[in-house]
């Protein structure tokens, strides 16, 4: 044996290092990374999706809002495509041929081998006329799904609308959705999105590597079928909520009806509004984007959303704050010359009441009357005059009411209202204020405002004499009739039941005794107790407000009325609320009374536009900041300036 | 056929080695039979034959082998340099009269849809030559006329394979360096070898200022260190122009020799290019069947990637993503053991022969067989360029199966007349 031998262990050596890397290798690709495996699983398995029909909303009486209808996308394989007729294909359905080539290239960007969807939503008709002919245009084919279809083309800003997903919402739903769905963008379809939306339907398919398929997955093991949504009952009432969009048509403004013994919201009206009907199909688009430049800013949810000072409609809280904490009786009296003076803020009454107790305070709308109950209430002995703490307290008192917050209605949007605390003036004054600097609060005007919603469901408080159910929109969900728990407590405003008969007299009044602001609201046969208001608007004529509820004992509606530069409360907001109260509890309005409803229907109060000019980005931003500007003049001179109101 | 006949022509046959053959046969058949299977229903393509093929050529192969057990081990030695010169021969003609398969012209059309591959063939010839050479003139390799001489056998049928062009097959004849190695060749040469395959990696991954100042301190740092010693000094410098200089042919070749596929493969191996839908779409999809085998495999018919035919040439060159995605880790680490024990196996064998021809013989065998099932299963899991070289005895195809069966059957034959003279 030479000494060569020895190489033939280098050579066997060479076989093992080698083999040990080839298994190194594979052991690192089959066990310890498992990328390979689901590349593998992404390979050959496609899931095919069947979609759920959305749920349906009723209104409380079960009758429907908003339900589905079938339409149809034409679908289309790129890969599977030949050459076909395609100016017949662009005729059965109705786009040019430019449309054409943009919408093949987008599916071709999509995928090769996947369906995208070429063209959506195709009528019933359309889809009749293009089944037949569907065996020419190889690679397409039809896939149904459905939108939605509102019959009384009413509640749109309640109901809101459902959109095609867009990258964010796939993005934020971490892959629940995928590239054409539907989802609810605003109103009750957003809030709801997970109970309407029902659960996919899946079919896990293989196929090979020439997409062929090849048959179910584990013997469709993992399939599921689609699970439609859940329908919704609404606290809706179809009625009134017709005759309250009728009635605010070609007008600004808002109702909100309330049930007070449950917070269900009866009436939901923000004008002017639009037909929901056009949130759908292949318009929606270009339908949106109208209402989007329409210059009445159609899509502001105003009920949840408009900023209006409360104006008179404020005056209850006074006088129950006020016997609440003792500052006063029913009997209290006080003396109006016709204005509230203390230093040189002079507050202007509209009568000379002379001596003047609660009840009729309420009923006149007296403003010294509410000026010497805030006076009491921030000068109380047990603050030590400290007026600052004590407006604190008082704040926090208002604040129980639902103004300067949220209430959390099951709507996206809410705004909070205005309502400061006692820092944010001490800022604003350097220290030195008090009762008299912020005065103008005690009739509803000055540093706070409240949205429609807020506003009614202060009166939803007062019918239940001391506490209101958390206002919603959604009565039940799903055939289980399932209720939040949320909208079963009572919330407590902080005043006793004792203290609210004489505040409810004083609004009964108000609406039914010769001396009342609110007489145009008075129905017969039905004790409404109200109160009007008029809320000064720096931009133009003052908006007409009036809130209420009814009947009397046992109330079964509270409600809150606001029509923009319609002037005196009692002109258009009172029969308003009338109207609609009287239908919902009567089911119908008299004879006598129809003729003024269709005088209202026809009245047309819409702000004097602005020449219609396009802004630029620039000049927006500029106006902005003057408004900014002026706001902040206005306050500033504010506590100086002789608050000019009529009282109604 | 009576015991006596029976000892009389299988005395002493290594049945050890042959039983790893069958066993290496029927997990081809196997994988064969679960690559063509599913798609035989469906597909409009009749691969349906296969597996049956596949069948035939086993036994016929079997047939083969055992009908070269029944030759005189002599006839080998002897027949040596006709064998050579027909392979060559078939190499020159299929340059002529070939049939283009996939853009080589490699196959010769024997009729009735059988094709002769004479690339596969020349390996033994070549082997048998090489071994004949060896063992006629026992050179140590120390002069380089020997060196040239057993190049220029190698080379030869080299160039021709080159000329078809198949790359592929054409590399394996550098498997002849290994016998030539353990017959004396230095091991120098391995190494130049080897560090022409780092520089020429280097060449492409680095950019040339940071390797030429690299390559001049190593060189220097060897000069330094020998500046005694004049004559070892000069051969570092010399070694270093030239790797410096190897650097740029390196780049001319590629850019003006290399045919643009076998530049994206080498481009795509060393990761300078993504491209899965091209020709990186082969070795993602047989990774991807591979490592979907996990430890266990799916299971024989099991396998999704097979089935639906993700990995293209799966039943030939690719073979071995079936075994990893069906049998997983296990099956896997089955079949390299197996290939191991026989290459191990058979350089023990090629040890206790007697004589040099038979030696050197089975050395050839062993490194064939290793450069196959290194390049095959090394491309099939990304870490060699694709060169399409079949898995020996598993790969489906006539041409391979039986240039590795008669490969090694030759071997068995002169092993088992290890006692006598050839």
């Amino acid at each position: 044996m030479d000494n060569l031998f020895n190489r033939k262990y280098i050579v066997q050596g060479l076989f093992i290092v080698v083999s040990l890397i080839l298994l190194g290798t594979l052991f690192y690709i089959q066990v310890f990374s498992d990328k390979y495996f689901l590349s593998a699983e992404s390979n050959v398995l496609r899931k095919l999706y069947t979609f759920p029909a959305r749920g349906v909303i009723l209104d409380r009486n079960e009758k429907i809002l908003v339900q589905n209808e079938p339409v149809y996308d034409l679908m289309v394989i790129p890969n599977d495509v030949k050459e076909f007729d395609t100016l017949a294909l662009c005729g059965i359905i109705g786009i040019d041929t430019i449309k054409f080539k943009k919408n093949f290239k987008k599916a071709l960007n999509q995928s090769r081998y996947q369906p995208s969807i070429f063209e959506k939503q195709l009528s019933v008709s359309i889809y009749q006329s293009l089944s037949e002919k569907l065996y020419r245009f190889p690679g397409f084919f039809v896939q149904s799904r459905t939108i939605r279809q509102y019959p009384d083309s009413i509640a749109g800003h309640f109901l809101g609308y459902i959109k095609e997903v867009s990258p964010t919402d796939i993005e934020r739903s971490e892959g629940y959705y995928r590239p054409g769905d539907y989802i609810g963008k605003t109103g009750v379809e957003k809030a709801y999105e997970t109970a309407l939306r029902g659960e996919r339907g899946v079919v896990n398919m293989l196929y090979d590597a020439h997409n062929v398929p090849k048959g179910s997955y584990a013997e469709g093991k993992f399939d599921t079928s689609a699970v439609s949504g859940e329908q919704l009952i609404s606290s809706l009432d179809v009625r009134i909520q017709k005759l309250g969009e009728e009635l605010l048509k070609n007008k600004v403004g808002s109702i909100v009806a309330i049930e007070p013994a449950t917070g269900e919201i009866l009436a939901f009206v923000s004008s002017p509004g639009y037909d929901p009907n056009l949130m759908v199909g292949r318009q929606q688009g270009n339908n949106y984007m109208d209402l989007l430049k329409n210059p009445n800013r159609v899509l502001n949810i105003r009920p949840i959303q408009g900023y209006y000072s409360p104006g008179s409609s404020f005056k209850p809280l006074d006088a129950l704050i006020g016997l609440q904490e003792g500052v006063i009786d029913e009997n209290t009296t006080f003396n109006c010359p016709g204005y509230f003076r203390v230093g040189n803020h002079t507050t202007k009454c509209e009568h000379v009441d002379g001596n003047i107790a609660l009840r009729r305070g309420l009923a006149r709308s007296c403003n010294t009357y509410a000026c010497y109950v805030f006076q009491k209430l921030l000068t109380q002995k047990k603050f030590n005059r400290n007026q600052q703490v004590a407006y604190d307290y008082w704040q926090k008192k208002v604040k129980l009411w639902g103004l300067g917050d949220t209430l959390g209605i099951d709507l996206p949007g809410e705004r909070k209202g205005r309502l400061y605390d006692a820092s944010y003036y001490s800022k604003k004054y350097s220290k030195y204020w008090g009762y008299s600097t912020v005065i103008s609060l005690a009739i509803g005007q000055g540093e706070m405002d409240a949205t429609p919603l807020q506003m009614a469901n202060i009166m939803a408080a007062i019918a239940n004499k001391g506490y209101y159910i958390k206002p919603h929109l959604v009565k039940s969900i799903g055939k289980d009739h399932v209720i939040r728990k949320e909208y079963l407590k009572k919330n407590y405003v902080g005043v006793d039941a004792a203290h609210f008969g004489p505040v409810i007299d004083g609004m009964q009044e108000a609406v039914n005794s010769p001396w009342g602001t609110a007489l145009a609201s008075r129905i017969d046969g039905i004790i409404m107790c109200g109160k009007t208001g008029t809320v000064q608007n720096p931009r133009g004529k003052n908006h007409s407000v009036f809130i209420g509820f009814a009947p009397r004992d046992n109330p079964k509606i509270a409600i809150a009325v606001i029509v923009e530069n319609a002037g005196y409360g009692g002109t258009y907001a009172a029969p308003i609320a009338s109207y609609i109260t009287e239908k919902y509890l009567k089911d119908s309005i008299p004879p006598n009374r129809r003729g003024g409803v269709e005088w209202m229907k026809k009245q047309v109060i819409l702000p004097a536009l602005p020449k219609p000019k396009v802004k630029t980005k620039a000049a927006l931003i500029d106006s902005a900041k003057k408004a900014d500007s002026l706001k902040k003049s206005i306050n500033a001179v504010e506590p100086k300036k002789v608050i000019d109101k009529k009282n109604d | 056929m009576t015991n006596q006949q029976s000892n009389r022509f299988f005395f002493n046959v290594d049945w050890i080695t042959i039983l790893i053959y069958i066993a290496l046969c029927a997990v081809g058949y196997v994988n064969i039979y679960a690559s063509v299977h599913n798609t035989t229903d469906t597909s409009v393509f009749n691969f349906g034959s296969n597996y049956g093929k596949q069948l035939i050529y086993v036994i016929a192969g079997l047939v083969l082998g055992f009908s070269i057990l029944l030759l005189d081990a002599k006839f080998f030695s002897v027949f040596s340099p006709i064998v050579y010169g027909v392979t060559v021969l078939l190499l020159i003609i299929v340059l002529v009269v070939g049939r283009n398969v996939g853009g080589n012209q490699a196959w010769i059309s024997l009729g009735g849809g059988f094709r002769l591959q004479p690339s596969e063939f020349a390996k033994f010839g070549t082997a048998l030559l090489l071994a004949r050479y060896i063992s006629s003139f026992s050179p140590k390799f120390r002069d380089l006329k020997s060196i040239a001489f057993a190049g220029l056998i190698m080379g030869i049928p080299l160039v021709l394979i080159m000329l078809q062009p198949d790359a592929g097959s054409a590399l394996v004849f550098l498997a002849f360096m290994f016998p030539m190695y353990r017959e004396g060749l230095s091991g120098y040469f391995l190494l130049i070898f080897l560090g022409m395959i780092v520089l020429f990696v280097a060449d492409f991954l680095v950019p040339l200022k940071v390797l030429i100042p690299t390559i001049l301190l190593i060189g220097g740092f060897f000069v330094y260190q020998n500046k005694r010693k004049q004559k070892v000094m000069f051969s570092a410098i010399l070694v270093t122009i030239i790797a410096i200089a190897y650097l740029f042919v390196v780049k001319l070749a590629y850019e003006k020799v290399l045919k643009p596929h076998q530049r994206t493969r080498i481009e795509l191996i060393l990761g300078l290019k993504i491209d899965p839908k091209g020709v990186g779409y082969n070795v993602i999809q047989s990774k991807i069947a591979i490592g979907s085998g996990q430890l266990t495999g799916r299971g024989f018919l099991q396998g999704t990637q097979t089935k639906y035919g993700y990995v293209p040439a799966q039943s030939t060159d690719f073979i071995f993503s079936t075994i990893g995605e069906e049998w997983g880790f296990v099956g896997c680490f089955v079949v390299i053991g197996l290939f191991l024990f026989l290459l191990l196996r058979l350089i023990n064998l090629a040890e206790r022969q007697r004589s040099t021809f038979s030696r050197v013989y089975g050395y050839c065998v062993a490194s064939i067989l290793f450069f196959h099932v290194f390049i095959n299963i090394g491309m099939a899991i990304g870490i060699v360029p694709v060169i399409g070289i079949p898995l020996p005895f598993i790969s489906y195809g006539g041409s391979s199966l039986w240039s590795f069966t008669i490969l090694l059957f030759i071997f068995l034959k002169l092993d088992s007349n290890r006692m006598g003279f050839i």
